[in-house]
């Protein structure tokens, strides 16, 4: 609903470094607005504690997708739909491509953008679960220069990150898997169309003589932030595929509902939750088993 | 920071594009940008300037209704009407992208349209009649 709408700035930067240096220069005090698909919402109904806006969708430099033979690399203003269309993300990391496909619809996805639904800092986002279960990283950059920080350590609290206020993200890199190996994610709402997740999990895996070399589950809406289940992937990685049997599964179950701190709120329970993503988890896990067993 | 809805609906008077529940998730309100399908409640008008906009008034061309137009008329595609222009403008972008649409990419195109009307039944058969029809008067103008 609209409400009382307050007047604003917007300042339009042409170059990167024209954008950081209105941050550098004045910190804390212009808000980066990028396809507004989270911000307009907020704007129209009054209830945004910002009055100017740095309007950084004209800004090429933050735009297209990299990939080398190591890693895939997206600009900060990617979109949704850009990464639902990108051939080798369908092929390597179909993850990323359906925690797109499930991000709004259409009209979202083509302005929604990747580097905003992370600085956003929602814990019910969807690509971040994805991005956890693919140990993305995030790159930083000021006028003082760049830095990557891991993605896992990228939220301090609910909506908190670690970006300084002079820190736009310019890109985000993601590493591309080798071996054999298994990629998971299910998105549980309301609907299957634009609902906001009651639970998101995404999950990697790679096997190596039998064995899990590599266990990541990233959960979304289970916690103030997007989180690494660390004691469930502990419990699997390292463990024998033929071990990984009912009663594995049932151990796992139990651990995945220690690991998250889900609350009750608008959309859900936290019983349901720890109970919905526990039931995923042995879906996942059942899942890997069959696949790495047919390999 | 006026959205491009409101330009489009108070300052050029294009009154066709709905708002309906301003925040994204209903699509009355959708147009094409640049060639993309988006929800103009969300986006800030600044961001438009010099950009190519296609609203519903553009949909048809002089007397001649859009294949997409003319199957939601001979389908009962619209009912109470107020959904109708933004589903036709996700149906045009669906039909531009896909132009084959099996049900559930029918879906899938629309699912940021609500309609509270229709139970969906009849959208879904005018979008794939629409396709039917697009593909017979190429294979007719083809012969």
């Amino acid at each position: 609903m609209r409400g009382q709408v307050p007047g604003c700035t917007v300042h339009t930067p042409t170059t990167l470094i024209g954008a950081l240096e209105i941050l550098f220069a004045e910190k804390g005090a212009w808000r980066p607005l990028a396809g507004g698909t989270d911000l307009m919402v907020l704007f129209a109904a009054g209830v945004l504690p910002f009055s100017r806006f740095l309007n950084l969708w004209g800004l090429d430099e933050l735009r297209g997708i990299e990939t080398t033979s190591d890693s895939v690399s997206l600009g900060a203003l990617t979109t949704y739909a850009e990464i639902r269309t990108h051939p080798l993300i369908a092929a390597e990391l179909p993850n990323l491509v359906q925690s797109a496909w499930v991000t709004g619809a259409m009209a979202i996805q083509n302005r929604g953008t990747l580097a905003g639904n992370i600085a956003n800092g929602s814990p019910a986002a969807d690509t971040p679960p994805s991005l956890l279960a693919y140990g993305a990283e995030v790159q930083l950059q000021s006028l003082a220069g760049s830095r990557w920080v891991p993605y896992e350590n990228f939220h301090t609290g609910y909506k908190q990150t670690v970006m300084l206020p002079e820190e736009l993200i310019t890109r985000i890199r993601v590493w591309r898997p080798k071996g054999d190996n298994f990629h998971f994610f299910r998105k549980v709402g309301t609907r299957k169309a634009q609902a906001i997740s009651k639970v998101c999990l995404a999950a990697y895996a790679r096997a190596e003589e039998g064995r899990v070399a590599e266990f990541r589950l990233g959960m979304g809406s289970v916690a103030p932030v997007p989180m690494r289940a660390l004691t469930t992937e502990m419990l699997v990685q390292g463990q024998a595929i033929e071990e990984l049997d009912g009663q594995f599964i049932a151990g796992a179950k139990l651990a995945l509902m220690e690991d998250i701190r889900p609350i009750d709120d608008i959309r859900s329970t936290a019983s349901y939750r720890r109970k919905v993503s526990a039931n995923v988890l042995g879906q996942l896990l059942e899942e890997m088993v069959e696949r790495f067993k047919r390999a | 920071m006026a959205r491009l809805l409101d330009v489009i609906r108070e300052d050029l008077e294009l009154t066709g594009t709905k708002e309906g529940c301003g925040e994204g998730e209903c699509g009355a309100c959708s147009v094409i940008l640049n060639g993309k399908l988006v929800n103009s409640c969300l986006v800030p008008a600044v961001q438009a300037e010099g950009a190519e906009l296609r609203t519903i008034e553009g949909v048809a061309s002089d007397e001649q209704l859009h294949s997409v137009q003319e199957s939601f008329l001979h389908c009962g595609g619209a009912q109470c009407g107020i959904c109708t222009p933004g589903m036709v403008m996700a149906a045009v972008d669906l039909l531009k992208r896909c132009p084959h649409p099996d049900e559930a990419q029918i879906r899938d195109g629309l699912a940021g349209n609500l309609c509270r009307c229709t139970g969906y039944g009849k959208i879904v058969d005018s979008v794939a009649q629409a396709a039917e029809r697009a593909i017979q008067v190429a294979e007719e103008s083809r012969s």
